[in-house]
């Protein structure tokens, strides 16, 4: 059994752990390693390709994170003011946009974007002024935004619902009970004592959002973050330059994924 | 003593009530959780809702905090009817059952909260001056910066009063405020909240379902169940003139003997009990001739003696309670009932063992006929 397990965990590990130490690869065969160096690590953030790629992620990752953030925290809020039939359908239909695979959104928001642009886009060519050009809707950044903003925020909600739901109740009867607004009530009771979950949540939120593939594959338009770039780069051979990109995305991701469940139990404990 | 009870009820309906409930009914779902309550709060006085669990005297005194609406009738903020308002615009405070303490503010910072929350602003030198009176109104003077979990639960519970009497509340509500507290400390905190009472003249509403606790802290008790009001008087009123079974039951304790009235001569009734003998007793609320009623006995009201008249009873159980001692008695037909003797008769009678044959009487003024509900 145990060396079934262990198996089980080396095949899984074993193909990362050789990404990591083939990006330290001093030659250029991907296959062999000859010597130690960090050098494709220079040659990667070199690459003005590389480079753009990174910031179109770190872009998205960013601003979806922080919009799933603000929304997933509002919905999840509000969600605790509610009972009943409504909420159960609610619960339901989050855990089931959390569990939904990730082709199946991008499919389902590509096509969703392309029909409602096809509609809109001679609605607003109709309607803009003679001579200048309209904007066209198109795919590119802001479908990428909101292709992740959308199922970051189920992610969120489940977050900070968990921590709301360990909340004791009579704290914001207590705070109203001293005359404070709900929006005051939010601000000085809530958000502090939720806050931890919430900076989780924009934690995870990035992390998925600056590893995501498949929804950005289906939707970035004209855009390239950096998986993409990974995988159109990929079919023209691995480089230990790749592995040095892969290698930086594990780091950055791990970190952030560490950080997130350190706040999270913290934010358990103090909620006590 | 009369004649205080007088000038206390001839002062209440001269004075206009602080809080009122007019007819309400409260409904969650289908639950009927309180239904036509009618009660007039006095300015400055110490209301008890008393009741066990799940009687409506936490969602009474909810009603009052504007945490729930009431489903019908009104309920009224000294003279304006308050039914829509939201808790955070009525001038009334709670001191909550785990207190509710914000964790992550200072105690500080947890008593100005809701000074700081007055619009237009109050400086900010005014309320570190009104934090400090009110540390000192409740002995926490120098406590100001400390974290709420350095604090025991009695110290919990002075912030938390401390939090609510500082902004000087029309209604100081407090929900089962010593639930949480040990023994000994829980007396301390009543006579503590007492003497803050009458020092700061606010009107205080306690929901407890402690008797003696409600016993010997309040002006006047409401006795709740099945969300209705059954009683309100002053602790002496229900204790000597109980509406009710009900009411003799949960207030102090009682022993009850069935039966059924024969006869009325003005407060006076005759009762004929299940065993076939016929006992007099006041009533002190209506019964009507025929009425299944029961007659209701304070054990320290009845006198055990080795000679006389009375009835003949066997001991069978003693307590030792120091200035009292508690004896579980039986009788032949009325069955078994308490009887608490002060020590002196002891003393007298020389000490009433287990097995042995006495005499038990009492006053027919001691004895109320009362509604069997």
């Amino acid at each position: 059994m145990r060396i079934y397990a262990l198996s089980v965990y080396l095949f899984l590990y074993i193909p990362i752990g050789v990404i990591a130490l083939f990006s330290f690869n001093a030659g250029r065969n991907a296959s062999q390693l000859q010597g130690l160096s960090t050098k494709w690590y220079g040659v990667a953030l070199s690459n003005p390709f590389v480079m753009d790629a990174l910031m179109t992620s770190l872009t998205v990752a960013l601003t979806a994170a922080f919009l799933a953030t603000v929304f997933g925290t509002m919905a999840a809020v509000a969600l605790q003011g509610i009972s009943g039939p409504v909420r159960k359908m609610f619960d339901l239909l989050i855990y089931v946009a959390v569990m939904i695979p990730g082709i199946v959104i991008g499919i389902a928001t590509l096509i969703g974007l392309i029909t409602v642009f096809d509609q809109l886009n001679p609605l607003i060519a109709a309607v803009w002024p003679d001579g200048a050009t309209p904007p066209k809707l198109n795919m590119g950044m802001g479908s990428l935004i909101a292709a992740h903003t959308m199922f970051l925020m189920a992610l969120v909600i489940i977050i900070v619902r968990a921590r709301l739901a360990g909340m004791d109740r009579s704290l914001t009867e207590a705070s109203s009970d001293l005359y404070a607004t709900p929006f005051g009530t939010f601000r000085q009771v809530t958000l502090p004592l939720i806050f931890p979950a919430v900076l989780a949540g924009f934690l995870l939120s990035f992390t998925f959002s600056f590893d995501d593939f498949i929804i950005a594959f289906f939707v970035a338009g004209s855009e390239t973050t950096l998986p993409i770039y990974v995988f159109s780069s990929i079919r023209r051979g691995v480089t230990p330059e790749i592995n040095a990109i892969g290698t930086m995305v594990l780091a950055v991701s791990l970190v952030l994924l560490v950080a997130a469940q350190i706040l999270l139990r913290r934010g358990a404990r103090s909620a006590r | 003593m009369i004649n205080e009870e007088i000038d206390a009820s001839t002062l209440a309906d001269s004075q206009k009530p602080i809080a009122e409930f007019r007819n309400v009914s409260k409904r969650f779902g289908s639950v009927l959780a309180a239904s036509g309550l009618n009660l007039k709060i006095t300015k400055g006085e110490f209301l008890s809702f008393l009741g066990p669990s799940g009687c409506g005297k936490t969602t009474a005194l909810r009603m009052l905090a504007g945490f729930e609406a009431a489903s019908e009738g009104d309920v009224l903020l000294d003279g304006e009817v308050v039914n829509g308002l939201d808790a955070h615009h009525r001038p009334v405070n709670m001191v909550f059952q785990h207190y509710a303490l914000f964790p992550h503010m200072t105690v500080a910072q947890n008593i100005g909260y809701g000074l700081k929350q007055r619009r237009p602003r109050l400086p900010k030198s005014l309320i570190t001056e009104k934090v400090g009176k009110a540390l000192d109104v409740v002995r926490l003077g120098g406590y100001e910066n400390r974290r709420i979990w350095e604090m025991s639960g009695g110290q919990q519970q002075r912030v938390a009063l401390a939090r609510a009497i500082i902004n000087e509340p029309k209604l100081l509500l407090l929900d089962e405020p010593m639930a949480a507290l040990d023994r000994k400390l829980r007396k301390e905190m009543q006579i503590e909240l007492q003497n803050l009472q009458r020092q700061l003249g606010i009107t205080f509403v306690l929901v407890t379902h402690d008797q003696e606790e409600a016993l010997s802290m309040s002006d006047r008790i409401c006795v709740m169940k099945d969300g209705k009001i059954v009683q309100v008087g002053s602790p002496q009123e229900l204790y000597d003139r109980p509406s009710n079974r009900y009411v003799a039951g949960f207030v102090g304790t009682s022993n009850f003997f069935d039966g059924k009235v024969t006869r009325i001569a003005g407060t006076r009734a005759s009762v004929l009990l299940e065993n076939g003998v016929e006992v007099e007793g006041s009533s002190v609320s209506q019964v009507s001739v025929a009425q299944s009623v029961c007659i209701s006995v304070r054990p320290e009201q009845i006198k055990l003696h080795r000679k006389g008249e009375g009835a003949n009873v066997k001991v069978l159980n003693r307590i030792f309670l120091g200035e009292h001692t508690e004896y579980l008695v039986k009788h032949e037909t009325l069955g078994e009932f308490f009887v608490l003797s002060p020590r002196q008769s002891e003393l007298n009678d020389g000490p009433f063992n287990t097995g042995d044959v006495l005499f038990a009487s009492w006053e027919a003024s001691a004895a109320l006929v009362l509604d069997s509900n």
